[in-house]
């Protein structure tokens, strides 16, 4: 039980980076982005082919990697997003879709279907207490606490943080104060993919990495943003704590391969009981 | 250079039993996108619902999963559509008052739980190995010529849908889910229940995508959770709706013939690439199909043919001319 709690907090603080961006997107830009979790499959394998194509330390592929996918991102907006941005919601969440697949079978083209890893070997787990962790969920842990210190940072005290909440907020009222939200709008995808390349990179970090692996935390992304209440940030951290939590407890009842249902049943109940989130939000 | 006759004629029906069977999904999704405006992303989701009842009610006993019940071919393919729409209704309920975007994630999670219920429980589907031995209905009968009656079958079932929902669409009804589509606030402000349109909007296209499925099962003969991937179940039946013309039901047969098409064209161009790139030519073509509805997107989004206009007979002049009077 301890065990999967560790788990769960591990996977919580994954999907938390998700989510934040995903959130952030939807108030912003006022869209559901399809194609978050294929962002997050693009960022790990950028990745992946820095660390072991060029054979660049760990460290120094995932930043580069999170540059790249950031860059991807905001030329994706420009190309595909923007144009569609005057018509509706609905045709910008269907264009979503439609770069999802094409970023998820682009990565099939590049990298192969077959799972891969970025580190070849069987790592030893540390135990502590009883609860078994590897060296490499301790680094996640920590690094999904430092990005998340460090996301409220920006957002609480820097200017273009506090520019993005007011947008978030009330995007009339930011237009009219003086925020350019045609550049909040870049800022907004830059910070949105980078937390996505970092989670996605964590992810394959923690397991492996497959061409499906983004389109699987699809529903537990959207799950932990509704849950924190759409739009946001704090409440999507708290939500994919929850969504994580719960996949994990859920296979001390249930068969291990309804995990990702687990996210789903959640977000069903909410929607019915509590449609504005649990945490406050507007909906 | 030798043509292979009979190949391009089994091409033909090919085109024809699989063009059908997409038409009919995407009539039900031009119901609730084209008219209603209500974004189903699982569509896949009831297409399987659709394949698998038909499936296990039509089967003799068959102790690999659920089965025995032996009914006749026609009872299987109603059964799919009215558990499609049974399924689409209970997930109606909690999402349609809500924003639009709720519904989208919720009939993705959907499709995505069913497909996982159908891969786990294999009591009920046989999980990962599938169900084969799908009865295919006049087997006996038509022999040789069987694939030129299953063409015929569906697209006497694709004609009857298309007339029912054109005829639902020009009645009152159908003008109560266009208004609804352009701005709910108004269509709510005229005293229009609207949850309840929409329920119905979304009910009636997870029926035809249900029969739909169903029809796919009783032809291919074996069904399996691969078949239900959200590429072939689901997306592909969004762009035929878009490249055909959302909002217009003769374009979305138009599309969904078409992009069909354009798909298995794509199968004989990656067939004739090297086989080591094998597995990748799948992915090329999934990448191809969707860069067409990105550019069918920014160039042409109303689709080939776009809305029909549809003025009120009583401002249309007497010559029987398309357009409105430009003074009334």
């Amino acid at each position: 039980m301890a065990q999967l709690i560790l788990y769960g907090l591990i996977y919580g603080g994954i999907i938390s980076l998700g989510a934040i961006g995903l959130t952030l997107i939807a108030r912003i830009l006022r869209f559901s982005h399809f194609a978050h979790g294929d962002m997050m499959a693009l960022g790990a394998y950028l990745a992946l082919l820095f660390r072991v194509t060029f054979g660049l330390p760990m460290w120094v592929s995932a930043v580069c990697s999170v540059a790249l996918t950031a860059a991807a991102a905001v030329a994706i907006d420009r190309i595909f997003y923007k144009p569609l941005r005057r018509t509706s919601p609905a045709i910008l969440l269907i264009a979503s879709v439609g770069v999802a697949l094409v970023l998820r079978h682009l990565i099939q083209l590049f990298w192969g279907a077959a799972p891969q890893v970025y580190q070849r070997g069987v790592e030893r787990s540390l135990v502590f207490w009883g609860l078994r962790i590897r060296p490499v969920q301790v680094w996640i842990l920590v690094m999904a606490v430092v990005i998340v210190v460090a996301v409220w940072l920006f957002l609480q005290k820097t200017k273009l943080g506090k520019a993005m909440r007011a947008m978030a907020d009330n995007m009339d009222l930011a237009a009219v104060s003086g925020i350019d939200t045609e550049r909040m709008v870049i800022w907004t995808w830059v910070l949105g993919a980078a937390l996505a390349a970092a989670a996605g990179i964590m992810l394959g970090l923690d397991t492996q990495l497959r061409p499906a692996m983004g389109w699987l935390m699809l529903l537990p992304l959207f799950a932990a943003a509704i849950l924190g209440g759409l739009g946001n940030p704090y409440g999507a951290i708290a939500g994919g704590m929850v969504i994580a939590l719960a996949q994990e407890l859920s296979t001390l009842v249930f068969n291990t391969a309804y995990k990702p249902a687990v996210s789903f049943v959640l977000m069903v109940l909410l929607l019915l009981l509590r449609p504005q989130g649990l945490f406050g939000g507007k909906a | 250079m030798d043509w292979n006759w009979s190949g391009i004629a089994g091409y033909g029906l090919f085109f024809l039993i699989y063009g059908g069977i997409y038409a009919i999904s995407a009539l039900g999704l031009n119901v609730q996108w084209g008219y209603t405006g209500l974004f189903n992303i699982g569509v896949g989701g009831f297409f399987l619902v659709g394949a698998y009842t038909s499936a296990i009610m039509t089967k003799g006993p068959d102790f690999s999963h659920l089965g025995g019940f032996g009914q006749p071919f026609l009872v299987g393919v109603l059964a799919g559509g009215v558990l499609a729409a049974l399924l689409a209704f209970l997930i109606g309920i909690p999402t349609l008052r809500l924003r639009g975007d709720y519904l989208a994630i919720a009939t993705i999670g959907i499709a995505e739980t069913l497909r996982l219920v159908v891969t786990n429980e294999q009591w009920l589907t046989a999980g990962v190995w599938g169900i084969g031995g799908i009865p295919k209905p006049l087997l006996g009968t038509f022999g040789d010529a069987y694939n030129a009656f299953y063409a015929v079958l569906v697209l006497t079932a694709m004609v009857l849908v298309y007339f029912a929902i054109e005829r639902g669409i020009r009645s009152p009804w159908g003008r109560v889910l266009k208004a609804i589509r352009e701005d709910e606030a108004v269509a709510q402000a005229v005293g229009k229940d609207i949850f309840r349109f929409k329920l119905q909007a979304l009910v009636l296209g997870a029926f035809f995508m249900g029969v739909a499925g169903a029809l796919f099962a009783h032809f291919v003969g074996y069904i399996s959770p691969e078949a239900f991937e959200p590429m072939n179940a689901t997306f592909l039946v969004w762009v035929m709706l878009i490249v055909g013309g959302s909002g217009n039901s003769k374009g979305a047969m138009l599309g969904a013939f078409l992009v069909w098409v354009i798909w298995s064209g794509t199968e004989f161009v990656a067939a004739a690439l090297p086989p080591t790139f094998g597995p990748r030519a799948h992915a090329l073509r999934i990448v191809l199909i969707g860069l067409l509805l990105m550019i069918m997107l920014l160039v042409r989004p109303q689709g080939m043919l776009g809305e029909e206009r549809q003025v009120s007979k009583l401002l249309r002049p007497a010559g029987g001319g398309r357009q409105a009077p430009a003074d009334g």
